[in-house]
């Protein structure tokens, strides 16, 4: 790859989400113990259950050191100058309309482009407040109950499916899992909750949207979704954050269940602010997403792309229990200037003829590290199952850097894995290619790219198939040289 | 006549620090079609890469006009904007990226130049369709990679397919006849020859004659050593193909 300055200096616009809206927070102070927890508790008016498997995951925390074997390099995190815990001050009982809503909150929705009827229900309004008659967001809420689906705030669940919560919470990733994770299980704010009644296939898709928005302030959510026999459910989850100077943590839990025969299809957008151009600033982004099929003939399909962040620690993974089940692992990560990703997946075989395929698009730009890490398990038990893996990646300039950790147990012989993987650049010959044929530098490399990622973005949803490629072609600027 | 299409004057260029272009001189006319022959290693492909803006090429002297613009002065996509075509000789793959796609693309990036609309998805379509029944090329071709896993005459095919959607005002026709049969070399001509209007032209480098018993030149040029050593008519070719290059090489090399 030659290093043409003109391709350098073609791409440069900044991060477009990053604005931070002024509004007035309820935020406790930094630091965290057993009363910062109790305070999180009370202040959602979480049952007994609940306040318990915090303090015990606290209690666990406290015996646990973060763990550094990723191929990933950041300065200590001080946890004790994280404020756990920050809510938008309610007005009163929650605001009646959209008019009651602070207009600042409005605006970036706006600017995120969060659809129109989604703003009201990610406002908070409340649900019974008197809507526009042809409120769309309404008429989802009303499609969504006619079906049975429960898909409400996770604290919203504490309350009115305590039973469901005390059932499945934690049972996928236990609160001893790992730091993060346990870390969340301590602190967790809020989140998704979802459940899809026996038989039912959602009607929908259903969407939600991060944000981080107080400085300094750790986010936790915790998201569960519980797929009952024979139902079928496509989540999708799109994320950008206001640009920051301080890096903020950012630990996320996400669980889901599939029953016999359930299906459930997780999509992410992933764009936290990545720090500038210098590596300063940007999300750091510890994750654990785990599914568990755990009945006979289910389905979870992972499906990411990951542009954001200045660090990316995750491994979306299915413990593949039920017998005929299926995990699917598709991912696009990309590192420009200096970030960092190690990300991949990990499919456990528990279940005979259990089958998994994992697809991993890795971009490294700049001087971006990005780190494939997965790990295929067949358990004993899993006769007949199957894998397949395919993981590719793309460099862009010279500084970049892919590496790939694949890790593959076999402890049934009858099993088949199978590994593929490749590294490469776009070839002068493919960019003049494109250019012979009148199309810029920056169009032909964003073209290449996504026919690259290609086999991954088919596998979105539709609007967000379209939202993957223009993040991408914003997260790659300045990337050829 | 007005002003020839392409004139290139005294063109000298190296690749690498070699030398191979020595001073090359040549004039096109819109409405007629050149033939570029010469053997091996002579400076053919390195001619087109030249003109196209292909990097890795340095240009240490003489002047090239197109359409009455400083060609050399413009970026690779900018000349291909303002209608200079290059058939590759090889055409590179682009995995994932759709032919229809790309080809779309390059008419848009060419339409915006002449200050046109995009066009239209269904116009599209019906333009494209046309042109893959003149080159007989199979609808589905449209919706695979570019170029991916085409067999070799899928590939020259696809590159005169593309040409003729862009309908360029030059076309460069780096050896497209090479590694075709006879069927594909007949289909490759005519799609050349319905490109042929009075208001382009057409430059097919190429080894052998057989191309041209399909499309028939105006002017046949002989490249050798980086310098065009004899230009002549269609009979030229003729006599090129019954003799070989030798004697004009020797010939080149006594009056240098």
């Amino acid at each position: 790859m030659s290093s043409n300055p003109e391709l350098s200096a073609l791409f440069n616009r900044g991060y477009q989400h990053g604005f931070v809206t002024d509004i007035e927070s309820d935020t406790v102070p930094p630091g965290l113990d057993e009363a910062v927890i109790r305070l999180i508790s009370a202040k959602k008016r979480e049952p007994k259950f609940l306040l318990d498997w915090r303090l015990r995951a606290f209690e666990h925390w406290r015996t646990m050191r973060e763990p550094h074997w990723a191929h990933l390099h950041y300065p200590p995190l001080d946890y004790g100058a994280i404020s756990y815990y920050s809510a938008p001050r309610p007005k009163g009982d929650g605001p009646k309309s959209l008019a009651e809503v602070d207009p600042k909150l409005l605006e970036t929705y706006a600017k995120l482009g969060v659809p129109l009827h989604e703003r009201a229900r990610l406002a908070g309004v409340a649900v019974d407040a008197v809507f526009d008659s042809v409120s769309v967001a309404t008429t989802f809420k009303e499609r969504l109950a006619e079906a049975g689906v429960v898909f409400c705030p996770f604290s919203e669940a504490v309350a009115s499916h305590p039973e469901l919560i005390e059932e499945y919470l934690g049972s996928v990733v236990p609160y001893t899992d790992n730091f993060f994770a346990t870390l969340n299980s301590a602190v967790f704010t809020d989140g998704s909750f979802v459940y899809i009644p026996p038989g039912v296939r959602c009607p929908m898709e259903l969407s939600t949207y991060f944000r981080i928005n107080a400085a300094n302030t750790g986010q936790f959510e915790r998201t569960l979704i519980i797929a009952a026999a024979g139902s079928h459910v496509s989540y999708l989850e799109g994320c950008t954050a206001p640009m920051r100077d301080e890096n903020q943590l950012h630990a996320a839990v996400v669980e889901l269940i599939a029953l016999e025969d359930a299906q459930i299809k997780y999509s992410t957008v992933q764009n936290w602010y990545p720090g500038d151009a210098q590596g300063r600033g940007g999300i750091y982004n510890f994750v654990t997403k785990r599914g568990e099929c755990r009945g006979r003939n289910s389905r979870i399909s992972w499906t990411q792309v990951e542009t954001g962040s200045a660090i990316t620690w995750k491994y979306p993974g299915c413990v593949l229990r039920g017998e005929n089940s299926v995990g699917e692992f598709y991912s696009v990560a990309t590192a420009n200037n200096f970030q960092q990703a190690d990300t991949g997946t990990k499919m456990i075989h528990i279940g005979a003829n259990s089958r998994s395929t994992i697809v991993s698009k890795g971009i490294s730009a700049g001087h971006g590290q990005n780190t494939y890490r997965g790990l295929v398990k067949i358990m004993p038990s899993a006769r007949g199952a199957r894998n397949f893996t395919r993981c590719d990646s793309l460099l862009l300039g010279p500084e970049c850097g892919a590496h790939t950790f694949p890790y593959i147990e076999t402890r049934n012989p009858g099993a088949t894995v199978e590994h593929e993987a490749s590294t490469s650049r776009i070839s002068e010959d493919q960019l003049f290619y494109c250019q012979q044929r009148g199309l810029s530098t920056e169009d032909a490399v964003n073209m290449i790219v996504s026919g690259f990622c290609r086999e991954v973005f088919k596998e979105l949803p539709m609007e967000f198939a379209v939202e993957a490629q223009n993040l991408l072609a914003v997260t790659l600027e300045g990337a050829v040289g | 006549m007005s002003v020839p299409l392409l004139q290139i004057h005294d063109l000298s260029a190296s690749a690498g620090g070699t030398p191979v272009l020595h001073g090359v001189s040549l004039e096109v006319n819109a409405g007629e079609v050149h033939a570029i022959m010469g053997p091996n290693g002579s400076g053919k492909s390195t001619l087109a890469h030249v003109l196209a803006g292909r990097p890795g090429y340095l240009i240490t002297g003489g002047t090239v006009r197109f359409d009455g613009a400083d060609l050399l002065a413009l970026p690779a996509e900018e000349r291909a904007r303002a209608g200079l075509f290059l058939g590759f000789q090889y055409p590179v793959e682009i995995p994932g990226v759709s032919n229809a796609y790309m080809l779309k693309a390059a008419l848009n990036a060419r339409r915006r130049h002449l200050g046109e609309q995009d066009i239209d998805a269904f116009d599209f379509l019906n333009l494209v369709r046309g042109r893959m029944r003149t080159m007989h090329i199979d609808d589905a071709l449209l919706t695979r990679g570019v170029n991916e896993g085409f067999s070799g005459g899928e590939k020259k095919r696809n590159e005169i397919l593309q040409m003729l959607v862009l309908e360029p005002r030059l076309a460069l026709l780096d050896e497209t006849d090479s590694g075709l049969d006879i069927d594909a070399l007949k289909i490759v001509g005519q799609g050349i020859n319905s490109l042929r209007a009075a208001d382009r032209a057409v430059v097919v480098i190429t080894h052998y004659q057989r191309l041209l018993d399909y499309v028939v030149p105006d002017q046949v040029h002989v490249l050798a050593r980086g310098r065009i050593v004899r230009s002549g008519d269609r009979d030229l070719a003729v006599e090129l193909e019954r003799r070989g290059y030798d004697w004009l090489l020797e010939a080149a090399a006594a009056s240098a």
